[in-house]
């Protein structure tokens, strides 16, 4: 028995999240795009999704994702609890790593047991699943710049091999200490999509997914350009700004001596 | 629930932990029942516990094209690489299938930050990384995962799972959906974790150390024991390799309940458990042997034990294997599932080392000893922080639900 060679997967957008420090909301993307001046949001994210205890307790790496999730999933209209989620993060939270190793070096009685389980990866999977009561399959992931392809290629497969939608979170916090110098994250980003197998009601655009050994780089205009070299998942702008259009294609990472490139296709 | 999945075979693994490097060494240490726990002689400042601690990390060097990827995690992972052949079958399956053709898809909770500790405790005057410490690829969690693939030279999907001390059990399912898919061919998968100051003393400030050896689901236990180990293993289509044993299911579910404890009704254990049945197409009573997370903190150990009697006859053998290894975090998975692997191979059940006054929580199920009976089914459980889950199915080669 042999299996066709597969290299093109194809899902459906039904829900996009994003936040980062100028924009609210994918919303706001468009009306930069569009030539216009959104209004840029509160210094942290809201991520109402979280109880208020816990949003207070929260670090800023899972409000960050927490916000996003919780955009997309409203934007889908389906419930929390009933997606398996994916999140994507190339650092995970770079000022508890911070915090971490800088404590260690030093006092390293004195580590702090919260930021020290607040330092998993999957510590925004955690507090999602906990805050909307989902036992689904959760995953944290990373594969350093190419985090958000990676996220992407993982999340598409599970949508096809198991037939059932998926929260795709990717998201990265801005740099702090001595770690800056090596992460070169200066701009926190967060991005989610509501990927589903079928088009629905709700579907937002369609896109093919393409393994290629070639590497590109898609030209953004600023000051996405900027944004994308300033966070580890700054590809996000790549397929953002592309949402954003309505049509076309572009390229991301997915490994590195592996590019993703993804064509918005019509639902038609 | 998931259909039922077509096996995959596995046509190479390895493992080394502080019970050996490789599977003879890891075999014979369980045969002796001879624990791989030493006292503490690691963290850069004092701390009472005991450690598994894998021999001869710091005398692997990595070859000089690999230099830049240095570090403890790194080292351990080449360590790993290079015993039971498993450089040899990669490379077979390289030149079968194409570079580009087999995935990476490892798991760890560590990665290197034991590097970037090392980077912060000599920092230069100006406050700064070291000249040598300026390797951004090491100071990230997919450090791992990008340095195995550049060791074996390959070019395919290439992923870090980072789910705490589930990681590297859920690789196995990252694998299947590829391959079913036809996305890749093949894929390797595995984990790696290594010691460092940042788990002993992050896990010692949760209190959930024991100042002594683990024990495993004893009435008397009171936390775990850190390790570290890599293990790795080669994953194609049952049709290649029809006498190779296999991966038959998994499972995968979420707590929704807690950071750092278990729910206490073990739902999300549970659900992975039955996941990985219907998967592979089995009913609880064909599973001959269960390797437990058994990690001996109180509460992981109730809430596993109870479903074990919750859910399988007494036919079916469990034993949890941190007392041999300690509990080796991201590469607990890997480590668990080549000793269930093993279990099948050689009809060896390895007995619940440092359970001397058993959990009275515990069933008939329960294999303190040594055993030897032939296994056909094997399954091996993982939980992580974050109510993170999976459960893994094994079975021999040939085998048929």
């Amino acid at each position: 028995m042999s299996v066709p060679r597969l290299n093109t997967l194809r899902v459906c957008v039904e829900g996009i999240g994003l936040w980062s420090p100028q924009l609210a909301s994918f919303d706001a993307l468009k009306t930069l795009l569009a030539g216009g001046t959104p209004e840029p949001p509160p210094p942290r994210p809201a991520a109402t999704t979280l109880p208020p205890n816990e949003r207070r307790r929260a670090p800023e790496s899972v409000l960050l994702a927490v916000e996003v999730a919780g955009q997309a999933v409203a934007m889908s209209g389906r419930t929390a609890a009933t997606l398996a989620c994916v999140f994507a993060s190339s650092q995970g939270d770079q000022q508890i790593t911070d915090y971490m190793c800088a404590t260690l070096a030093k006092a390293p009685n004195e580590l702090s047991p919260t930021r020290f389980h607040n330092s998993v990866h999957n510590a925004p999977a955690g507090y999602w699943t906990i805050a909307t009561d989902c036992q689904a399959p959760s995953t944290a992931v990373c594969a350093q710049r190419a985090s958000f392809g990676a996220g992407l290629l993982e999340a598409a497969s599970q949508v096809l091999a198991e037939q059932r939608p998926v929260l795709l979170v990717c998201s990265d916090t801005s740099g702090s200490g001595p770690m800056l110098e090596v992460t070169g994250c200066t701009l926190s980003l967060g991005c989610a999509l509501v990927l589903a197998p079928e088009v629905s009601a709700t579907t937002l655009a369609r896109l093919a997914l393409t393994l290629t050994p070639n590497h590109a780089t898609v030209s953004l205009p600023q000051p996405l350009a900027d944004w994308r070299e300033a966070n580890a998942s700054g590809d996000a702008w790549s397929l953002l700004a592309l949402l954003a259009r309505g049509h076309g294609r572009c390229q991301v990472d997915a490994a590195a001596t592996l590019g993703l490139q993804i064509d918005l296709e019509g639902i038609a | 629930m998931p259909a039922s999945m077509t096996p995959l075979a596995i046509t190479a693994y390895t493992a080394s932990s502080a019970i050996g490097t490789g599977l003879s060494a890891q075999l014979e240490t369980l045969r002796q029942a001879r624990s791989g726990l030493r006292p503490n002689n690691f963290s850069s400042a004092p701390l009472a516990c005991w450690i598994g601690r894998v021999d001869g990390v710091e005398d692997v060097s990595l070859p000089s094209s690999l230099a830049a990827w240095e570090c403890r995690n790194n080292r351990l992972a080449w360590l790993g690489l290079n015993q039971d052949s498993f450089l040899a079958r990669v490379q077979a399956a390289r030149e079968r299938y194409g570079a580009g053709r087999i995935a990476v898809l490892l798991g760890t909770s560590t990665a290197s930050i034991g590097a970037t500790e090392e980077a912060y405790r000599r920092l230069d005057a100006d406050g700064g990384f070291a000249d040598d410490m300026l390797r951004p690829a090491i100071h990230a969690p997919h450090s791992l995962a990008a340095f195995v693939t550049a060791a074996l030279e390959l070019e395919g999907p290439c992923l870090t799972i980072s789910t705490a001390c589930s990681s590297s059990a859920k690789v196995f399912a990252n694998a299947e959906r590829m391959i079913r898919l036809g996305l890749v061919d093949a894929a390797v998968v595995g984990g790696v974790d290594t010691l460092c100051d940042s788990v002993l003393f992050g896990f010692n400030a949760l209190e959930l150390v024991s100042a002594e050896p683990c024990r495993p689901f004893d009435a008397e236990r009171n936390g775990i024991s850190i390790g570290e180990a890599a293990g790795f293993a080669l994953l194609e289509r049952a049709d290649t390799a029809p006498d190779a044993p296999q991966l038959l299911g998994y499972g995968e579910a979420s707590d929704a309940h807690h950071m750092s404890t278990p729910h206490p009704e073990g739902v999300g254990a549970e659900l992975a458990l039955r996941a990985a049945l219907v998967r592979a197409g089995i009913d609880a009573a064909q599973v001959g042997y269960i390797n437990l997370h058994g990690t001996a903190t109180p509460k992981n150990d109730e809430v596993e034990a109870a479903m074990v009697s919750r859910v399988f006859p007494a036919s079916t053998r469990a034993s949890s294997t941190k007392g041999f290894t300690g509990h080796t975090l991201g590469a607990a998975g890997i480590v668990e599932a080549t000793i269930a692997l093993q279990a099948i191979e050689h009809g060896f059940i390895p007995g619940n080392l440092g359970g001397d006054t058993p959990d009275p929580l515990c069933g008939p199920q329960f294999a303190w000893r040594n055993e030897q009976q032939r296994i056909d089914v094997a399954l091996s459980n993982s939980f992580g922080f974050g109510g993170n889950n999976a459960c893994l199915a094994f079975a021999r080669g040939g085998f048929s639900a």
